[in-house]
């Protein structure tokens, strides 16, 4: 229905960029996202599981139970599992530990199928609790710096049948594919306008997408063998991104095409 | 059960503009799953919306509107603390209404 309001006078200077821009800001308002982070906010307090219990103690990172700026602060080291994770990965140990759910079970489920579709609603509604705020990645800990290096590996290395990496695309200014502009993801603005918007809800599959399943058609893109769910690797990934966006503003859960 | 609406209803002067997010998969029924078999169409076929019990909009829908729909009007004399609700209802009869006050 936005999209009736669509017609407006055409302007020839209007770059392409302009263009998507503008049509993410109408879509903005109605961002189907907020369905999911109302039925995120609900599951977070709702008593599921073996051991009927809600997500209310789960510590994200910034004390059990605190989801305000949690966001913004993943991927961070985490004591009680010696890992360093993400929000999807943490979510995961919460469930499992508080919940008596199957981590392992959820992780081998595909994406937007049964315990996976409730991960979309809880990344939606935490992350929506953290707009506005500035990334601020931790990297104190030797294996948050690790992971670093290691995520920074991932990112340029070329293999696959086509040979490219993530840097091939993303790792300078002003490149495009079909006519969309490829953030620079290995600093700002790029880095935290990219890694700051997921998870989102993508208009053209009518989805929300976690940053793991972002990932997960990242190496699809790429023909490399899928990650696993929450592993090692993604989260490399995501702490080099999100530390390359230092100081940017999360906008997430956004809205895609 | 279908899942909720989420209803902003904003007093601005003599009018108030009311935003209102669906959650539904408008099925347009012209599509085929991976068997190749035609998902049935499922959309939502009728909109209402009533102030304070009054119907003040009506809208009859078809398969051409997107999944999780978007529907923004304005209902003019509508005041601060007014009752707003809105109803949808689908081709399968299925149907869902919730309320909101304007702010």
């Amino acid at each position: 229905m936005s999209l009736a309001c669509a017609i407006q006078p055409a302007m020839a200077q209007k770059s392409t960029a302009d263009g998507i821009a503008e049509y993410r800001e109408m879509l903005q308002d109605g961002n189907p996202a907020e369905l999911f982070e109302m039925k995120g906010e609900e599951l977070w307090k709702q008593k599921r599981g073996s051991k009927n219990a809600s997500l209310e103690r789960c510590d994200l990172g910034k004390g059990p139970g605190v989801v305000k700026g949690a966001f913004v602060e993943l991927p961070r080291y985490f004591a009680d599992t010696n890992r360093v994770q993400d929000l999807e990965s943490r979510l995961l140990t919460c469930m499992e530990t508080l919940q008596g759910l199957d981590a392992k079970k959820i992780a081998a489920t595909p994406f937007g199928k049964d315990e996976q579709k409730n991960i979309e609603g809880l990344v939606a509604w935490i992350s929506a609790e953290s707009k506005g705020m500035k990334f601020n990645l931790p990297q104190n800990h030797a294996q948050e710096k690790q992971m670093y290096e290691a995520g920074k590996r991932m990112f340029y290395m070329r293999g696959g049948p086509h040979d490219f990496a993530c840097a091939s695309c993303h790792g300078a200014d002003d490149k495009r594919i079909r006519l969309q502009d490829l953030p620079n993801l290995t600093k700002n603005p790029g880095a935290s306008a990219g890694f700051g918007a997921w998870p989102a809800y993508r208009v053209s599959s009518g989805e929300l997408w976690s940053m793991q399943r972002r990932l997960n058609d990242c190496f699809r893109q790429q023909r490399f063998p899928y990650p696993g769910y929450a592993s090692d690797v993604t989260i490399a990934l995501g702490v080099f991104m999100g530390v390359n966006g230092q100081g940017g503003e999360a906008t997430a859960p956004a809205i895609k095409r | 059960m279908p899942d909720p609406m989420r209803i902003r209803a904003q007093a601005s002067g003599d009018k108030a503009t009311v935003r209102v997010l669906m959650s539904h998969e408008m099925e347009t029924g012209q599509r085929k799953d991976a068997n190749g078999q035609v998902i049935p169409a499922w959309f939502i076929q009728d909109v209402t919306a009533s102030l304070n019990g009054k119907q003040v909009f009506h809208a009859e829908w078809g398969p051409a509107v997107s999944k999780n729909p978007f529907l923004q009007f304005n209902v003019k004399g509508a005041k601060a603390g007014d009752k707003l609700s809105v109803t949808w209802k689908d081709n399968r009869g299925e149907t869902r209404t919730d309320e909101a006050t304007v702010s």
